[in-house]
């Protein structure tokens, strides 16, 4: 914690005061998602607008899985985020194992062609991988949505700093006990590194949810759409829809909201972890 | 497995086995696309017909692109707008959250939802609120008396500063998050050492902290200018780059010629001009952070 040197509580209270004003631009459109995705549909013109209904309706709750396959949507983005970061957990934790763990040649020059990843902006290969994923025939399929990021760079950085702060002595030991290295990092760098898996963890599913730009050029079909680009696609069709507009996106904020209340502590850490997280 | 080879030789077998998945999806999703887009940047290639070789004539068409180069003053607006913006809330709001007052654990949430919000969907909230017939915003303008309020995001001068707007609101939470991380590393002794010299307010701020915390705010400023250049979804959604392409921006510019117009060349070009940007402020940041950046 800061110092509290200099405390004033006059000056606490006016920052106090502010503060809650900072709360209602930040929040306020949220209450406002969901004050609209409520209202009756007459409401929703007249000028000036209520801020709350007397009258709420859950009609646009109901409507909204038969004007798109919201529902499948929803599916779509569970199946994709999960795979995806389960995928990421396994595969960006062994080879962190490898870079932090093992001596071999031509390690510091592959993690630093890994880091330089970092650098590329995703929309410079979209090109290139949207042509190979479409010559692959994997246009709405799964694979064609997971399988790009099965890998991040961002999280075997993340993950071999946490590695290298295990002690030495406990995988020598281990050696001298006779595992092998998979068993090492199976059953002792594994269990140590929750925490920092449990980050990457949180950051992938997060970021995938919101990921809008690949699904939505891999995909054609509704039925394989994800629930950033089904709200896109409600947006197409009902676009003076107002409540049914605020409803799909009550629904594609809800879940990651939730996690996010639920586990605010590791969630900021996973999100600002290794300082390249973020966008 | 290798039988008589040394340990360091069995090592090395090992890692290059734990790497193995990660390297066949690097090299496919990565390594490969960066090689294959700088290619592709030289060619033209709508996909139906085989590419063809074209030379610099995609770099010199960007050149001479009018609306590319709209979209490049536009890119510029956004960036130089939100970014100043989003680094001053995002301080200010990490130094009130640091002083220990109550509930700042609330504070902290409540700035750092925008951050988790699906981009589309806070799009979508935000273009309901400009909506200038029946938006929130207009409804308290005019209630505070302005009688022509503007007409947001259909009109040429205001829709981008409306999608500045919810760019900031959603990126001060990051900011912030990041500088709260720079402010608690600051050696308490510090203050300390400066009320002893008789720093404080304004004093202890200017001389203690901003210094202090430089290296966290250099940081803070590249990742908001390489996130900035990469606004494309609440374009996409508030706006569709419109009115007459007052917001198309370089993200948009690209997804518009390589996925609407199937022109992937010229996209690639594109790319490759935000990925020559990204690349430059990258090691700007490199370079610059041991001039002027204060490490304590």
């Amino acid at each position: 914690m800061a110092s509290r040197r200099g405390h004033n509580s006059a000056v606490d209270w006016l920052l106090f005061v502010v503060l809650l004003a900072g709360v209602v631009l930040s929040c306020g459109p949220f209450a406002w998602m969901l004050a609209t995705s409520v209202k009756p549909d007459a409401e929703v013109f007249r000028f000036p607008p209520t801020f709350f209904t007397a009258d709420p309706q859950l009609d646009n709750y109901r409507e909204i899985f038969s004007a798109i396959p919201f529902g499948r949507a929803f599916a779509n983005s569970l199946v994709v985020c999960i795979a995806i970061t389960l995928a990421q957990l396994i595969i960006c934790s062994m080879a962190a194992y490898a870079f932090a763990c093992l001596d071999f040649r031509g390690r510091e020059p592959l993690f630093l062609i890994y880091l330089a990843a970092l650098m590329v902006p995703p929309q410079v290969t979209i090109i290139p991988n949207f042509i190979l994923v479409r010559s692959l025939g994997w246009i709405d399929t799964y694979q064609g949505l997971i399988l790009p990021f099965a890998f991040s760079s961002f999280g075997t950085f993340l993950l071999r700093q946490y590695f290298k702060t295990i002690p030495r002595e406990l995988i020598e030991a281990a050696r001298i006990d006779g595992c092998n290295h998979w068993q090492i990092y199976l059953y002792i760098v594994m269990p140590l590194s929750r925490a920092a898996l449990g980050a990457l963890a949180i950051f992938a599913f997060v970021s995938q949810w919101n990921n809008f730009l690949w699904p939505l050029i891999v995909t054609t079909r509704p039925e394989m759409q994800t629930v950033t680009v089904a709200l896109s696609t409600l947006q197409g069709q009902y676009n003076t829809d107002w409540p049914l507009l605020m409803t799909g996106s009550v629904l594609a904020v809800a879940p990651v909201i939730a996690v996010f209340i639920l586990g605010n502590r590791s969630f900021i850490a996973g999100l600002t972890a290794g300082s390249f997280g973020g966008r | 497995m290798v039988g008589r080879g040394s340990l360091a030789r069995r090592d090395a077998v090992a890692a290059w086995l734990f790497l193995a998945p990660s390297l066949v999806l690097f090299a496919t999703f990565t390594g490969v696309p960066v090689i294959a887009a700088f290619l592709i940047s030289f060619t033209q290639w709508d996909l139906f017909n085989p590419p063809r070789f074209a030379g610099l004539g995609n770099y010199l068409a960007l050149a001479g692109d009018r609306i590319f180069g709209k979209v490049m003053g536009n890119t510029a607006y956004f960036v130089l707008a939100s970014v100043p913006a989003q680094m001053v809330l995002g301080l200010a709001s990490a130094l009130a959250l640091n002083r220990g007052i109550r509930g700042q654990t609330f504070f902290r949430v409540a700035y750092f939802l925008p951050v988790v919000t699906s981009t589309i969907a806070a799009a979508l909230v935000w273009a309901w609120l400009f909506n200038s017939n029946f938006g929130l915003i207009n409804a308290l303008l005019s209630a505070f008396g302005v009688t022509d309020p503007p007409r947001w995001l259909g009109s040429t001068a205001w829709a981008m500063p409306a999608v500045i707007v919810v760019s900031v609101w959603q990126n001060v939470g990051y900011a912030m998050v990041l500088f709260l991380a720079g402010l608690q590393n600051i050696p308490k002794d510090l203050y300390d050492a400066g009320a002893i010299d008789g720093a404080m307010g304004w004093k202890r701020f200017y001389f203690i902290t901003l210094p202090m915390l430089s290296p966290t705010t250099f940081f803070v400023l590249i990742i908001s200018i390489i996130g900035s250049f990469q606004v494309f979804e609440l374009v996409f959604v508030m706006t569709n780059a419109g009115p007459a392409n007052a917001t198309n921006t370089l993200v948009f510019y690209i997804y518009q010629n390589g996925f609407q117009f199937y022109q992937m060349g010229y996209a690639s070009a594109a790319a490759m001009i935000l990925f020559l940007i990204v690349l430059m402020a990258t090691l700007v940041q490199y370079r610059l952070q041991t001039r002027w950046v204060h490490y304590g």
